[in-house]
């Protein structure tokens, strides 16, 4: 207020003639001066390192001074890879027991979290997202001891709860187990997190229509069907997206928790660590970009077959 | 009458039911800390005995976990390392981001249609790809091995810059125009009028960035080649492989709850603005 009061009074200060273009240089010069760092850093962290990488996969490689073009060779040699296609089916077959369970958990938690008179909603809602708040890595090494066969928390709980099952499940051993047990470990530290989102999207979607569906007699489920869902989609693709992106590079969680980080039989094998391994324990980085590209085409082509079946393209 | 009182008494139950719920399900997201501060606190055979607690023996408890973390170790060096690169990378990424956010919201300049044609498409990237060039790149610098892998590419966010952009987009033409005419320098437009109104962003994005830096694994681990320049997740994580810890799960419990308390506090720190800045970007984006 007395801001704008001695503006009134004493407005512009008074300035010289060469003063004044500087303060115009300042004005038309600020934007660049504000984008500037970023534009060069992008272009020397990023661009570049996109071009370079996309020329690597052109070349076999062992350190970085050698290289010999080799053309389509890598990609040629990753048709006929075993090792890579267990690390797709392995990404693929995480990535959609983890959706599967992801998005009807943070949904089905922000639908209770939203019901009208829940009380404590606060303390809930970061009780749920604190879990979002361990990094990978350390859930990685929390999850190494929950799931330790007899001792471990969750094979206690599980012994306990299902005694025909007992406690002596070998999470870090037993191939069939190796993907659900970094699905388990990927739903403690993400469902919160999707939580959050939902809630925000549940909150935004007009009370009256809700009303408005009662009045024509709409029970629970239709009202979730026909008003809920279709008010908060943006947010679900959102979510979906971005969940399904996260999945496929899946690193560093199984990378901690086994040992070696393959996993038993390789199966929990990412096309990531694939890359790592490839690129920086064999040394041959030009295949590891061809491997990345790869995968690029997968986060393409799955996020477009994503938006299109939920007809999210007329958003975008 | 009585069709009313049914219903409110089926509403009570519902009410009974969520909140028997949600409790439930918070109990499944916190019971992994609680467990997590009790055998840190453990000795090693009990650890095998009690879930929890010694409830019978709680003379049992021990801070030699701690301890032997600190002296064994160089995990003090590891924690320091960590929070001067995570402080650090946070406060150049957030600048950084919110003034080139600001500028593509809110001024006209040349080559920014182009500029922000490609930020997008290198938004859905996988890091994963860039890996090895990235990492030929700090090669051919001379950089391997040094803090100034990690800080400066850090400081790049394309997702950072869309996020300050979408919610720099909120903050009204008539306000910076009345900061111009009262003099403020197009500096102080960004610093005093536009970042305290996306203040939320600022929160969240902090977090975000923060969180980020502080458990990443696979960058650090590439760069990085001396012991006495890890950080946390790189010194955590060898720990398991290392024979006399790899069975010790207290001491690995003391360094994972020491490593997850830094983002706990930034958390309480920022958490009225992060939850209002996630949620906005969310339902805008």
């Amino acid at each position: 207020m007395t801001a704008a009061a001695n503006a009134a009074v004493a407005p512009a200060p008074a300035r010289g003639r060469g003063n004044r273009s500087l303060w115009a240089l300042q004005a038309r010069g600020a934007p660049y001066l504000f984008v500037g760092p970023f534009v060069a850093l992008f272009l020397v962290f990023t661009l570049w390192p996109v071009a370079r990488s996309l020329a690597l996969s052109f070349y076999r490689s062992a350190g970085p001074r050698a290289g010999e073009f080799v053309g389509l060779l890598n990609y040629q040699f990753l048709v006929t890879d075993v090792q890579f296609h267990l690390a797709v089916l392995n990404t693929l077959l995480y990535t959609v027991l983890y959706l599967a369970l992801f998005i009807p958990l943070s949904l089905g938690l922000a639908v209770l979290l939203n019901s009208r008179r829940v009380r404590f909603r606060n303390v809930f809602r970061f009780a749920f997202f604190s879990t979002h708040l361990v990094g990978q890595v350390f859930v990685a090494v929390m999850f190494y001891l929950l799931l330790a066969p007899r001792h471990g928390l969750v094979n206690r709980a599980i012994g306990t709860a299902l005694p025909w099952v007992g406690s002596e499940i070998y999470w870090r051993a037993d191939p069939r187990l190796a993907m659900p047990a970094m699905v388990l470990a990927s739903l403690w530290i993400n469902v919160g997190y999707g939580m959050i989102y939902f809630l925000a999207a549940l909150q935004n979607v007009d009370r009256e229509l809700y009303e408005a569906a009662q009045v024509d007699g709409a029970g629970r489920w239709a009202r979730f069907a026909h008003v809920t869902l279709p008010g908060i989609r943006p947010v679900l693709v959102f979510v979906l997206l971005v969940g399904t992106i996260g999945a496929l590079q899946l690193f560093e969680l199984p990378y901690v928790f086994f040992d070696p980080p393959a996993g038993p039989g390789m199966r929990a094998l990412t096309i990531v660590m694939y890359l790592y391994q490839q690129g920086f324990e064999t040394g041959n980085i030009g295949y590891a970009a061809a491997i990345g590209w790869v995968l690029v085409l997968f986060i393409f082509g799955i996020s477009m077959a994503q938006l299109k079946v939920s007809g999210a393209t007329e958003d975008l | 009458m009585s069709d009313a009182g049914s219903n409110r008494v089926r509403g009570t139950l519902m009410h009974l039911v969520v909140h028997a719920a949600l409790v439930a399900l918070a109990l499944v997201a916190l019971t992994p800390f609680f467990w997590l501060i009790c055998t840190s606190f453990k000795r090693q055979e009990d650890v095998f005995t009690s879930a929890f607690l010694p409830w019978d023996n709680l003379g049992a408890l021990t801070v030699d976990n701690y301890r032997r973390l600190l002296v064994e170790t160089p995990f003090a060096r590891w924690l320091v390392n960590s929070l001067f690169l995570a402080s650090a990378q946070t406060v150049f990424v957030v600048t950084l981001s919110s003034l080139g956010g600001f500028a593509l919201a809110k001024y006209r300049f040349a080559g920014k249609r182009p500029l922000m044609l490609l930020m997008l498409g290198t938004l859905v990237l996988p890091y994963a790809v860039l890996l090895p060039s990235s990492w030929e790149l700090m090669y051919h610098f001379g950089w391997l091995d040094s803090y100034l892998a990690i800080l400066v590419p850090g400081m790049v966010s394309v997702f950072g810059m869309f996020l300050f952009r979408q919610s720099m987009l909120t903050v009204p033409d008539e306000l910076l125009h009345a900061g111009r005419v009262d003099g403020c320098s197009e500096v102080r437009l960004w610093w005093e009028i536009a970042l305290p109104i996306v203040r939320p962003m600022v929160g969240a994005f902090t977090l975000l960035s923060f969180l980020g830096n502080w458990s990443s694994l696979l960058w650090p681990q590439l760069v990085l080649q001396d012991e006495s320049k890890f950080t946390l997740p790189i010194g955590l994580s060898n720990m398991i492989g290392l024979p006399q810890f790899e069975t010790n799960y207290g001491v690995l419990m003391a360094g994972t709850l020491l490593s997850v308390v830094p983002v706990i506090v930034l958390f309480f720190v920022l958490q009225r603005d992060f939850i209002a800045g996630l949620a906005s970007g969310a339902v805008k984006g």
